[in-house]
């Protein structure tokens, strides 16, 4: 399995990647790390999951996680959840903004359908849902648009599919890093951080 | 194409064009990086909520069983327990600062007004939610009457537990912002909030201030207490918690 995906990764080498594909990449690398961390920092103060609208303390639970409740660390969580979100959402604009006014998605002649499939999910499927999902837990928003809460069949089933949007998200990461390095990790590095000019 | 020079120079631009699109001046942040998400977050949301929607309204058969109560459940102050034992009979909201009658009223002045019940979604920042009825009066009833001066903008609110937080006009005056007496079909019981709690239905929980003691209005929030417009800012809690 891995000699395709070398042989791909080689012909992606070659096409270097642009210098808005590498801000992005390390842009949103950045993001990611900041938003999985305060993530895990909100969750902690009630890792309890429900479906629908409504969950609290003696109300079932659809699961929980066995970690140790921390009420302490949601004011600096949630505060860099929502400034790395923010930027996740500029970067995201200019990155699918370029990649659509440069035909980047269709231009992916090197990789495996595997890899086609769960790039573009990342992008179009599982990052607006996350955005969507997180939005849905704001009465703010709902206000204003409460289809959302109707989207996601109420703020706890939104809240539920966050997070586990957010596990995926975290499992394609590692999929991702595990490649890079599968398929010569300095190669892969160059490129995406000085497209192979060095 | 596009080239990236425009890409870059375009998203501070649209930022820019949301804040321009909000009148009104941004909420009282705690500096650090943290105040520009947070700023981004309120123009976002001032645009989004221009025409003043009604946070969603449940069926009665939707409450939740047992809403749960945190922090405060059952203020120490030795006034507030008297109060409590005479069934609030003798309790007062003041009312001062920027208005043209300041003065006291009781919870039968408060419960003179009409009242408005209102089935709604409380969300705790803490990642819980649960719905519950609530009957009140609206703020805006309470403001009209005392008289707000044109130049207030800020309703700041003090509770017996020593919490204090504020609102701005537009949200001070939203239909479903009450001064909530009721919940459930009953008085509002001690361990939310009793006599009189704050009903925000479009933040976050920490914003329906419990057993709130007074009100007083206000241009500016830098010269109240800390100066940052709410207990909670000092924590890490914004003051605007629409998220």
């Amino acid at each position: 399995m891995l000699e395709p995906m070398r042989a791909a990764t080689a012909a992606i080498a070659k096409m270097r990647h642009s210098a808005i594909v590498r801000a992005t990449h390390w842009i949103n690398a950045l993001c990611f790390v900041a938003l999985a961390v305060s993530g895990v920092a909100i969750l902690i103060a009630h890792p309890r999951f429900y479906w629908g609208w409504t969950g609290y303390f003696d109300t079932p639970a659809a699961f929980e996680l066995p970690l140790t409740v921390d009420l302490d660390q949601t004011g600096w969580g949630r505060n860099l959840h929502f400034l790395a979100a923010w930027i996740t959402v500029f970067n995201g604009l200019v990155y699918v903004g370029r990649g659509l006014l440069a035909r980047h998605f269709l231009g992916w002649h090197g990789y495996s359908r595997l890899q086609k499939l769960a790039y573009l999910g990342v992008v179009f499927v599982l990052l607006p849902v996350m955005t969507l999902s997180g939005l849905t837990m704001s009465p703010g928003v709902t206000a204003a648009h409460p289809e959302l809460f109707d989207l996601f069949g109420g703020r706890q089933s939104a809240r539920t599919i966050h997070f586990l949007l957010g596990n995926l998200l975290v499992v394609f990461l590692i999929g991702h890093v595990a490649m890079t390095i599968a398929t010569g990790f300095g190669r892969n590095m160059r490129a995406m951080i000085t497209a192979g000019d060095a | 194409m596009i080239s990236r020079r425009r890409w870059l120079a375009g998203a501070p631009a649209a930022g820019g064009l949301l804040l321009a699109g909000c009148k009104e001046s941004l909420p009282p942040t705690y500096g650090s990086l943290f105040g520009l998400s947070d700023a981004l977050t309120f123009a976002a949301h001032r645009l989004l909520l221009r025409n003043q929607p009604l946070a969603r309204e449940f069926r009665r058969d939707q409450i939740s069983q047992h809403f749960p109560a945190i922090n405060t459940t059952n203020p120490a102050d030795r006034d507030y327990q008297q109060l409590r034992a005479g069934h609030f009979a003798d309790w007062r909201l003041s009312v001062g600062g920027l208005v043209t009658s300041p003065g006291e009223l009781s919870l039968a002045d408060l419960k003179a007004f009409p009242s408005r019940t209102q089935v709604t979604l409380h969300c705790c920042e803490q990642g819980w939610s649960a719905i519950a009825e609530w009957t009140g009066v609206q703020l805006s009833r309470v403001l009209q009457a005392v008289g707000t001066e044109p130049r207030a903008r800020y309703v700041v609110f003090y509770s017996v537990d020593g919490w204090w937080d504020s609102l701005d006009m537009f949200d001070a005056l939203h239909p479903q912002t009450l001064l909530a007496y009721g919940m459930n079909g009953g008085d509002l019981p001690v361990q939310h909030g009793a006599p009189v709690r704050l009903r925000v239905e479009r933040q976050l929980g920490y914003k329906n201030l419990k057993y709130v003691a007074g009100i007083k209005l206000t241009d500016r929030l830098d010269d109240i207490e800390d100066g940052t417009g709410a207990n909670g800012v000092a924590h890490g809690y914004p003051w605007y918690a629409g998220i």
